[in-house]
């Protein structure tokens, strides 16, 4: 049996399509709020602290990190192949197997799932596919009951926010704020004590397991050669929600594959250290189908929906690596930018670095033309990578679509262009050079300008900016007498 | 060996004299520097803002310039990672440039990189008073230069009367990016405030800072807030330090003597050996 795979359908996908997305107005709101700067400085910093200080563990963390991204390099080159053995390997577990090229498609063969299913309560694990695809508001426009279960995905529902970071959703949101949600929403009094809540949102979740007769889940990994999906959390939701109820479906980008089991040890290493800095996540389930005879637990019914929205697209594209991504938001943690505007400035569902490039990707470049020159390649995302995706070149590569597209200012284009004819002689260069000079004395006092014209009043909004002085190529002559000088002297 | 200097055009046009630096500096460590004259920029506001086209003509033009170096010496971290990183990736699809783009970055080194991993120099035979009480910020291109901040210390412990102090948010982006400096003022405003409130904090009066971008970011943004704390390039603290520290007798005599000379196979008589070439070989 052979998989074709489906090509992304026209039209809008069901992601934040249609929204009026200004990332500058909202970076900038962000950056100049004290109080998110503080929030996911504390949060991303914390977890990023963290990876670093366990990831020396691993024997050869470079070493294993390159291997894992050449696993990954050689999954998506063979993709076509993999998906057909992981496909077939699952009908022959006696899973159902569907294929969606759109968010809507997705929704729609889900919502079709439940609606056979007659479910009354869906129970879903921490998934980002399913917010990129917004699951929940197409199951609950159908008329479905859909629980969130991990602790910080039901916060949210609860809250009706969307989530500020790909691991930890809930990271903008202060143990006060939870607090007071809870004491609204589940009548329970107020506290911020963190185990308090965890237990109130225990008790809650703990019975509406047992009913709920559909269980939603993502997936970590999908393992090629034995047809297992394998989801990690730390909360034993998704176990729950994937042995419990008696229909089980699996929503994954076809990205997700890896060939062999034998490799799952290498993502479950990085995977926890990159993500919280943990050795490993507290629960890692792999679910192989539907239940067996002589099994204990475990779905009568399994469904897996292999998602494309826009995968194959960046599959066949100079990006293709940025389908690498574990989705363990370690970049977002080490990246500065991330730190200083939060999750919920990018309004798409992958922040930071890799949702920089994937967001554009998977949606449209027009949609979030700024992304990708919201960053000053600093390359911490890199450093921080644990598949080694050059998240900064592919970043500089958007940069060009998005001028190529026509997005850019007209006046960035020519400014380049007399740029490129400026370095391009000494002459003019340094022609340009005295001109600066002199330009940058007007208005200067004691050797600094307080304000530059155009662009330049952006940089001076919060810095000065000092006077040019003689520059080096017209010293050079003199620094070498200096030193025949001293060569003399010694 | 011969070193071609990269001064890059922030160093040329903001910080000059860090560029004058670097070439005593090499000179005292038995190095001749020349200077080619036709160089101007390495590309990096075009390669950054996603203008590859011009960002490539820059990149054929400076492969031209420094086709003739033997070893290239640059003061900035971000331009020698443009060259060593971009160049090659900007020519991949002609070959021949891209030969040379491998060639060029082959031999371009960051002046600390140049000094602690290419020269080895043996700072131990040299004195180098520096009184301060300094913090340094790590410019975020030395992670593509393989210069890690462990790396760099090593250069910054060698000065007598130094007292370290470590930057929280050592390794953090100052908020520079070029280009991103002005695309996205409130963002990067935003860093370079978090960052000289970490460098406030240490209660250091100096900031070493090795990139010219960086510099000219965390100064602006210092003086703005009338903050006092000095910023330096490691080269001027070098500088600074060889001329005032007893060291005559170390650089006075090596003019001319090429610095691949082994230390025990030195060539004079003076009993101090390898301290006598400032140990410059390893």
């Amino acid at each position: 049996m052979s998989v074709s795979l489906p090509i992304a359908g026209q039209g809008a996908s069901a992601g934040h399509a249609g929204a009026a997305v200004d990332f500058k107005h909202r970076a900038a709101d962000a950056a100049t709020n004290p109080r998110i700067a503080a929030i996911f400085d504390r949060s991303a910093r914390m977890k990023d602290d963290a990876r670093r200080l366990i990831l020396p563990e691993l024997p050869e963390p470079l070493a294993t990190r390159e291997l894992a991204a050449t696993i990954k390099r050689h999954t998506l080159q063979n993709l076509d192949r993999y998906l057909d053995q992981f496909v077939t390997r699952v009908r022959e577990h006696g899973g159902h197997v569907h294929f969606a090229a759109d968010g809507a498609q997705a929704n729609q063969i889900i919502t079709e799932i439940a609606q056979a299913a007659s479910a009354r309560l869906i129970v879903k694990s921490k998934s980002m596919v399913s917010e990129e695809i917004e699951l929940n508001h197409a199951l609950e426009a159908a008329g479905f009951n859909v629980l969130e279960t991990d602790l910080g995905e039901y916060i949210l529902q609860l809250a009706n926010e969307k989530p500020s970071h790909i691991v930890t959703p809930m990271a903008h949101k202060p143990k006060e704020e939870v607090g007071e949600l809870f004491a609204r929403k589940l009548g329970i009094e107020y506290s911020d004590d963190p185990t308090t809540l965890t237990k109130a949102a225990r008790k809650v979740l703990r019975d509406r397991f047992f009913e709920a007769d559909m269980g939603i889940i993502g997936a970590n990994f999908a393992v090629a050669d034995t047809g297992t999906v394998v989801i990690v959390t730390n909360e034993g939701n998704g176990r729950f929600c994937s042995s419990r109820p008696r229909r089980l479906v699996c929503l994954m980008g076809i990205e997700k594959l890896i060939p062999r089991m034998k490799y799952l040890p290498v993502f479950l290493k990085l995977l926890g250290k990159s993500a919280t800095g943990q050795r490993i996540t507290s629960y890692t389930s792999l679910i192989s189908g539907p239940r067996r005879p002589g099994d204990f637990d475990g779905p009568e019914e399994f469904h897996l929906v292999l998602l494309d929205n826009g995968r194959t697209k960046v599959l066949a594209s100079e990006y293709r690596e940025a389908l690498r991504c574990i989705r363990c938001g370690a970049c977002l943690n080490a990246c500065p930018i991330y730190r200083k505007i939060g999750g919920h400035a990018y309004d798409a569902t992958y922040p930071g670095p890799i949702g920089s490039v994937i967001s554009p990707l998977f949606t449209s470049l027009a949609q979030y033309a700024d992304l990708p020159s919201a960053c000053s390649l600093c390359g911490a995302c890199l450093d921080a990578c644990p598949v080694r995706i050059d998240l900064p070149t592919q970043l500089i590569h958007l940069r060009q679509d998005v001028i190529k597209a026509g997005h850019a200012p007209l006046s960035w284009k020519l400014g380049f262009k007399g740029w490129k004819l400026g370095m391009s002689s000494s002459f003019l260069y340094r022609m340009g050079a005295r001109m600066g000079r002199v330009f940058m004395k007007l208005g200067a006092r004691d050797g600094w300008k307080r304000k530059l014209p155009a662009t330049g009043a952006i940089w001076t909004r919060y810095r000065d900016i000092p006077t040019m002085p003689k520059p080096f190529h017209s010293r050079w002559d003199e620094l070498q007498k200096e030193i025949e000088q001293e060569n003399a002297e010694g | 060996m011969r070193v071609s200097l990269f001064v890059t055009c922030l160093t040329d046009l903001y910080f000059p004299e860090v560029a004058e630096s670097v070439v005593r500096v090499l000179h005292r460590l038995g190095i001749k520097t020349d200077f080619p004259s036709e160089q101007t920029c390495c590309g990096q506001p075009a390669l950054n803002s996603g203008y590859l086209d011009e960002a490539a003509a820059i990149a054929r033009r400076m492969i031209d310039v420094f086709a003739d170096a033997e070893t290239v010496v640059t003061p900035s971290g971000s331009c020698c990672s443009v060259v060593r990183e971009y160049f090659p990736h900007l020519l991949r699809n002609d070959p021949v440039m891209h030969r040379r783009a491998e060639e060029l970055a082959a031999k371009t080194f960051e002046f600390t990189e140049f000094l602690q991993k290419k020269l080895k120099v043996d700072w131990s035979a040299w004195d180098l008073p520096y009184k301060a009480v300094a913090t340094f910020h790590y410019s975020c291109h030395n992670r593509g230069i393989g210069m890690s901040i462990e790396d760099i210390l090593s250069l910054i412990r060698v000065f007598r009367g130094l007292e370290y102090r470590p930057l929280e948010k050592a390794d953090q982006c100052c908020g520079f990016g070029g280009t991103f400096a002005v695309k996205f003022g409130e963002i990067s405003g935003a860093m370079v405030q978090d960052k000289i409130a970490c460098v406030k904090a240490t209660g250091a009066d100096t900031l070493i800072c090795n990139d010219g971008g960086c510099t000219l970011n965390i100064i602006g943004a210092l003086h703005r807030e009338g903050v006092n704390i000095r910023t330096v390039h490691v080269a001027t603290m070098l500088d600074q330090a060889m001329k005032a520290g007893n060291n005559r007798h170390l650089y006075a005599r090596m003019q001319g003597e090429p610095a691949s000379v082994p230390a025990r196979a030195c060539c004079c008589s003076h009993e101090a050996g390898a301290a006598h070439h400032g140990g410059r070989v390893a």
